[in-house]
């Protein structure tokens, strides 16, 4: 894993290694996941899981998330793997990748987004409107805050268009899934550049180590 | 659009170049020059209702087609949109004092827990742009700021906006509050926003989920076509 750049997780995603698939769960998943479940399933000693992350791209064309998972679960399931487990959180599809799961028989990680699952369905959901103003980052996602904001949102070209996007936000929040010193200063330095204040407020994987059991559960 | 990097002189072209160099300085989110061109056709005796349909919304529709299709995108999208919205700001005066007109009356907001207003904004200038009213509630409106707006402003429109995938959901609430108190044939409900599709607009008891601004536009025209028709058969 270590040789796959944040890069490749972005734009190509992660194959599986397809190793003894009869006995296996492929876990179909976003590429800005990779980490995370890759250290759940080491910790856990999950070998019968599998991996394949979809390019965490897809999230800046939300609508194409649904189709790319269905046929990401038929080609698993055509591969031969025992079970498949989808680890998409809804992420902007207004429950169009629920149809899909339930259409192809599939579950997934409960919740809106990977801000809501690391930080806890539960406890995000508790807290209503008030953080209705902060803009949220995960350690994948300061590393790749230039693929994921600067350059999307048009602010490398067009820095006048800050405050027309983020006017509206207070605060950046950094949910921090790991101790990582050098993620929180590029998450305080995104902060800045976004003219917003800063917490970092450590979640740990927060759901997704339940989720992954349940999945780890299906063999 | 143009590649010629010469300078152009606005006021020596005729005005069919002029409106034509207007649709491209749209696209190119040009708002200095957008300025500039609608006080020479202010000047040259165009009428302000003119200027906004022949140059601003005709430039702004070709910006939103290459959106749909894919060629621009969002930043440059919002560039063209501060381009117009400063030709419109020299028309909006202009427009009330010569009775440009009117097509409805429509109350806009983004629903409550929701701070995104970048497709709103949009919605509510291509809207005034093809001749309504508009009353823009801003973000994270409550039902009963949609409801006291909308029997104040007497509108025949109401377009929601949402960008999550957790505040899409309390549109339902403000169409079930116009149900619950006798309003919801008295007004147009159109959504929006990113999450959205039209299975959920349909589910929520939404009239029309429209895609983006182009659609909206030709949706709230098309729906309060149909009902003024009702209304005098």
């Amino acid at each position: 894993m270590n040789e796959v750049s944040d890069i490749a997780l972005t734009e190509t995603g992660l194959a599986p290694t397809g190793r003894e698939r009869a006995g296996s769960i492929l876990l179909i998943a976003c590429g800005a996941l990779a980490r995370e479940i890759l250290a759940l399933k080491a910790m856990n000693g999950w070998a019968h899981l599998d991996l394949k992350c979809l390019p965490a791209n897809l999230h800046l064309t939300p609508q194409k998330i649904p189709e790319a998972v269905r046929a990401a679960v038929r080609k698993g399931r055509a591969d031969g793997y025992a079970d498949v487990y989808v680890v998409y959180a809804d992420c902007g599809t207004g429950g169009l990748l629920d149809n899909v799961c339930a259409e192809e028989g599939v579950s997934r990680v409960a919740g809106p987004h990977c801000y809501s699952f690391f930080d806890g369905n539960e406890t995000f959901a508790a807290r209503d409107d008030e953080e209705m103003r902060a803009f949220y980052l995960t350690d994948f996602l300061v590393k790749q805050f230039d693929a994921f904001v600067i350059k999307p949102m048009g602010l490398d070209r067009y820095p006048q268009l800050r405050d027309m996007i983020f006017g509206n936000y207070e605060a950046l929040i950094y949910l921090a899934q790991t101790n990582d010193p050098a993620l929180d200063r590029a998450a305080q330095a995104a902060a800045a550049r976004l003219g917003l204040s800063y917490e970092r407020r450590f979640t740990g994987y927060g759901d997704l180590a339940a989720a992954l059991s349940k999945a780890a559960a299906l063999a | 659009m143009s590649d010629e990097d010469q300078d152009v002189i606005l006021s020596e072209l005729d005005d069919d170049e002029l409106v034509l160099q207007m649709h491209d300085d749209l696209y190119d989110g040009m708002k200095d020059e957008i300025e500039e061109s609608v006080n020479i056709l202010l000047e040259r005796g165009w009428t302000p209702y003119d200027i906004l349909t022949k140059a601003l919304v005709e430039g702004m529709r070709i910006v939103g087609i290459d959106f749909r299709d894919g060629i621009l995108f969002v930043p440059e999208v919002l560039l063209a949109a501060g381009a117009m919205k400063g030709g419109m700001f020299i028309l909006k005066p202009l427009l009330i004092e010569t009775g440009a007109p009117r097509l409805g009356r429509m109350v806009i907001g983004t629903v409550k827990g929701d701070i995104h207003d970048i497709g709103k904004n949009l919605v509510a200038m291509m809207m005034e742009g093809a001749g309504f009213e508009v009353t823009d509630l801003g973000i994270n409106n409550a039902v009963e700021k949609y409801i006291d707006a909308l029997e104040r402003e007497q509108a025949d429109i109401l377009g929601m906006s949402a960008l999550l995938t957790t505040t899409m959901p309390y549109m339902k609430v403000v169409i079930d509050t116009l149900v619950e108190k006798g309003l919801r044939d008295e007004v147009i409900v159109l959504v929006g926003g990113a999450p959205l599709n039209e299975e959920f607009g349909k589910a929520i008891g939404a009239d029309a989920y429209c895609r983006d601004a182009a659609v909206a536009v030709e949706t709230a025209k098309a729906l309060v076509a149909r009902k003024h028709n009702q209304v005098s058969a």
